[in-house]
C-alpha cells in the first residue's frame, strides 16, 4: 500500500477504507472517521519503538526452540461429514453454500 | 460453606464421604442462582439438573485412586471448545456455535472427572482488560459492583470470588488471567508458553497464548496446573518438558533465594496503595528469609508495543478465518474494539508498512527477551505488581483505547513466554482488591508456586471474600 499519509505516523480516511477492505469490515462513514482518529493514536503511540535501535537485530516469531515437529502420517478418526456441516447456515447435498466468486 | 474449602480440602472431605459432589454442586448452583444475575460472570451456565446427574455418578463411581479434581464442579472461559455445549469466546460471531470437538485442557478435565458447570464471561476473543468488550454484557466485580471484574478471564475470577465454583481454566496473552485475579482477589497462574496444550482454545496471538489455572489459592492452582499441563500432539508448539508434581514441592525450604524488584515498575503512574502492598510483601519475604534486590527493567515500557503490534497482527490473521460459511456469523458481529485490533494488525501487516510496524515489534520481542533473561539471571523471580490501578469503573478502559493498551503494562511480558503467578497482597482503603505477581524464568512454575504458597501461608489475604452474603443466608 502506498504511504499516503507520509510518514506522520497517522493514517487517513483512505488509509482506513483501505484497510477495512483488506480485513473484509464494512465501516460505515463514522466507523471511519472514529477509527480514523483512534488508530492514528495508537500509531502515534507504538510508533515508541522507534527509539529502540534494532539494527542486526534478530526478529523473534516464537519462543519455544522447537522446530519441525512431526508426528507418523495415519489416518485417524476425524469429524463425519455430518458433524463438519452442523454449524453452517447454509449447505447443499453436503457441501457448504459460498457466493459465488467469478461473473 | 464448602466452597471456601481448598481442593486438597474437598478432595479429602469427599473420599471420607463428610459431603458428596451434590452438596459442592448444589451450592455453585445456589450462589450462581442467587449472584449471577447482577455480576453476570456467565454466558452460558448448566442446566443445572445435568450438573447434579453428573455429581450423583461421580460420587458412586469415586474410588481412592480418583483424581483429586474428581466430582468438583469448575467452569471454563468461553474460549474454550468443548464439545456439543456452546462456545462464544463472548462474541455474536459465534453466538450459536456449538463445537463438534473439545479443546485438550478440557478433555483432561473430562478424564479427571471434574464437573463443568459453566462457560464464563470474557472479553470478546481475549480482546480487553475489562471485561466489558463482550456481547453478553459486562462482568461486575464482586468486591464493587461499579467496577469491571478485569479481564480477558474476568468472568472466571468474579465467579470465584463470589464462590460460584471451586476453581477455574482461564487464558493468558497479555495479562488476561492475571488481571481479574488481582482485581478480584483471586489466585491465577500464567504459565510457561507451551506447558499447557492450547488445541481447541480460541485463538487470540498465537505465539503468546497460554492456558491455565484460576482458583481460590496457589495450592488450588499447582493441583489443577499438574493435571492440565503436559506435550500434546495437537500442539505442536506444545513442550516436551516433563511435568513436575508441583503440589509435593509446595513446602520445599526456600533457602538463597532472591525475589527482585524493577524499580521501573514502583515509579511514576503507580497507585500508592498498591505501591506500599507490594512493598509489604517484599518485607515479609525479607522476614521468611528471602534476599530482596533491586533491580531494572529500562525497556519495560516498550513492552506494550511490542505486545500489541505484535498481538494485534496476529490476531488479524486469526480472525480472518471467521467468514461465516462453515460456522458462525459474519463479519459485521464484531465489536468495535476488536474491529480496531483487526485494522492495527492489518495495518502492521500490509505491504509497506510490514518491516515499520510488524518486524520492528518482532525484533523487540527478541530485545525484550534479552531484557527478562538477564534480568532473571540477576535474581530467581521478579516481583511486581500486576496492574498500576484497581480495578476501574466501568467505561474507563473500553472507552479509551490508550488507557486499555497501558492496563497491560505490567503483564505485556507474554512475548518473553516466561511464566508468572498473581495473587492477593492487600486492600484499598476502600477497600478494593490488590495484586502482586512472581515472574520466573521458562518452566519454573514450581518455583513460583512454591514462593505463592509460602507468601499466601504467612497471610490471609486470599481467604478474604466479598461482602455479598453467605450462601443461604
Amino acid at each position: 500500500m502506498k504511504n499516503s499519509s507520509n510518514n506522520t505516523n497517522s493514517l487517513t480516511d483512505k488509509d482506513v477504507q483501505h484497510v477495512a477492505s483488506l480485513a473484509k469490515l464494512a465501516l460505515t462513514k463514522d466507523d471511519i472517521k472514529k477509527f480514523q482518529k483512534q488508530l492514528s493514536e495508537i500509531i502515534h503511540f507504538v510508533a515508541k519503538l522507534n527509539e529502540l535501535d534494532t539494527q542486526d537485530i534478530e526478529p523473534t516469531s516464537q519462543v519455544t526452540g522447537q522446530e519441525n515437529i512431526f508426528r507418523d502420517d495415519v489416518v485417524k478418526k476425524s469429524l463425519t461429514q455430518k458433524e463438519a456441516l452442523a454449524n453452517t447456515k447454509r449447505k447443499y447435498k453436503g457441501y457448504f453454500v459460498v457466493d459465488a466468486i467469478f461473473d | 460453606m464448602l466452597l471456601d474449602l481448598t481442593i486438597t480440602q474437598l478432595s479429602q472431605g469427599l473420599k471420607a464421604k463428610k459431603f458428596s459432589s451434590e452438596d459442592i454442586v448444589k451450592e455453585c448452583y445456589s450462589n450462581i442462582e442467587r449472584l449471577n444475575p447482577s455480576i453476570n460472570a456467565f454466558i452460558t451456565i448448566i442446566d443445572k439438573d445435568v450438573a447434579l446427574k453428573e455429581a450423583h455418578n461421580r460420587d458412586k463411581d469415586r474410588g481412592s485412586d480418583s483424581s483429586v479434581l474428581h466430582g468438583l464442579p469448575y467452569v471454563m472461559k468461553d474460549s474454550y471448545n468443548t464439545q456439543g455445549i456452546r462456545t462464544t469466546a463472548a462474541s455474536n460471531v459465534l453466538a450459536d456455535y456449538v463445537p463438534p470437538y473439545s479443546s485438550t485442557v478440557y478433555q483432561k478435565l473430562v478424564d479427571a472427572g471434574a464437573i463443568l458447570i459453566g462457560k464464563t464471561n470474557m472479553d470478546a476473543w481475549g480482546h480487553g482488560a475489562s471485561s466489558e468488550n463482550t456481547d453478553f454484557g459486562p462482568v461486575k466485580n464482586p468486591w464493587d459492583q461499579s467496577r469491571v471484574a478485569g479481564g480477558s478471564s474476568g468472568g472466571n475470577a468474579a465467579a470465584l470470588a463470589a464462590r460460584m465454583t471451586v476453581f477455574a481454566i482461564g487464558e493468558d496473552t497479555g495479562g488476561s488471567i492475571r488481571n481479574p485475579s488481582a482485581w478480584s482477589s483471586t489466585t491465577g497462574l500464567k504459565v510457561s508458553y507451551g506447558r499447557v496444550s492450547r488445541y481447541g482454545c480460541i485463538a487470540y496471538v498465537s505465539s503468546f497464548d497460554t492456558m491455565g489455572p484460576m482458583a481460590k489459592t496457589v495450592e488450588d492452582c499447582a493441583h489443577i496446573l499438574e493435571i492440565i499441563a503436559g506435550i500434546d500432539q495437537y500442539d505442536a508448539t506444545s513442550s516436551p518438558q516433563p511435568v513436575p508434581h508441583y503440589k509435593d514441592h509446595l513446602r520445599d525450604k526456600l533457602t538463597d533465594l532472591t525475589l527482585g524488584l524493577p524499580k521501573e515498575c514502583f515509579g511514576e503512574g503507580l497507585d500508592t496503595e498498591i505501591k506500599a502492598s507490594i512493598m509489604e510483601a517484599a518485607s515479609l519475604y525479607k522476614k521468611i528469609g528471602i534476599n530482596i534486590k533491586e533491580i531494572s527493567i529500562p525497556l519495560l515500557e516498550y513492552g506494550v508495543p511490542v505486545y500489541y503490534l505484535i498481538g494485534t497482527s496476529e490476531t488479524s490473521s486469526n480472525l480472518a478465518r471467521y467468514d461465516g460459511i462453515r460456522f458462525g456469523q459474519g463479519r459485521g458481529e464484531f465489536t468495535k474494539e476488536t474491529m480496531r485490533r483487526i485494522m492495527l494488525g492489518t495495518y502492521a501487516l500490509s505491504a509497506g508498512y510490514y518491516d515499520a510496524y510488524y518486524k520492528k515489534a518482532q525484533q523487540g520481542r527478541t530485545l525484550f527477551i534479552k531484557e527478562y533473561t538477564r534480568a532473571l539471571s540477576e535474581c530467581d523471580a521478579i516481583l511486581m505488581p500486576v496492574e498500576p490501578m484497581v480495578a476501574t469503573k466501568f467505561g474507563e478502559l473500553i472507552n479509551n483505547p490508550i488507557q486499555n493498551m497501558l492496563a497491560d503494562i505490567y503483564t505485556c511480558q507474554t512475548p518473553v513466554g516466561v511464566p508468572s503467578l498473581a495473587l492477593p497482597c492487600g486492600f484499598t482503603k476502600e477497600n478494593l482488591p490488590i495484586g502482586m505477581q512472581i515472574i520466573g524464568n521458562m518452566f519454573a512454575e514450581t518455583l513460583l508456586l512454591r514462593l505463592g504458597y509460602a507468601y499466601q501461608n504467612n497471610t490471609d489475604w486470599h481467604t478474604k471474600k466479598p461482602n455479598i452474603g453467605e450462601h443461604g443466608k
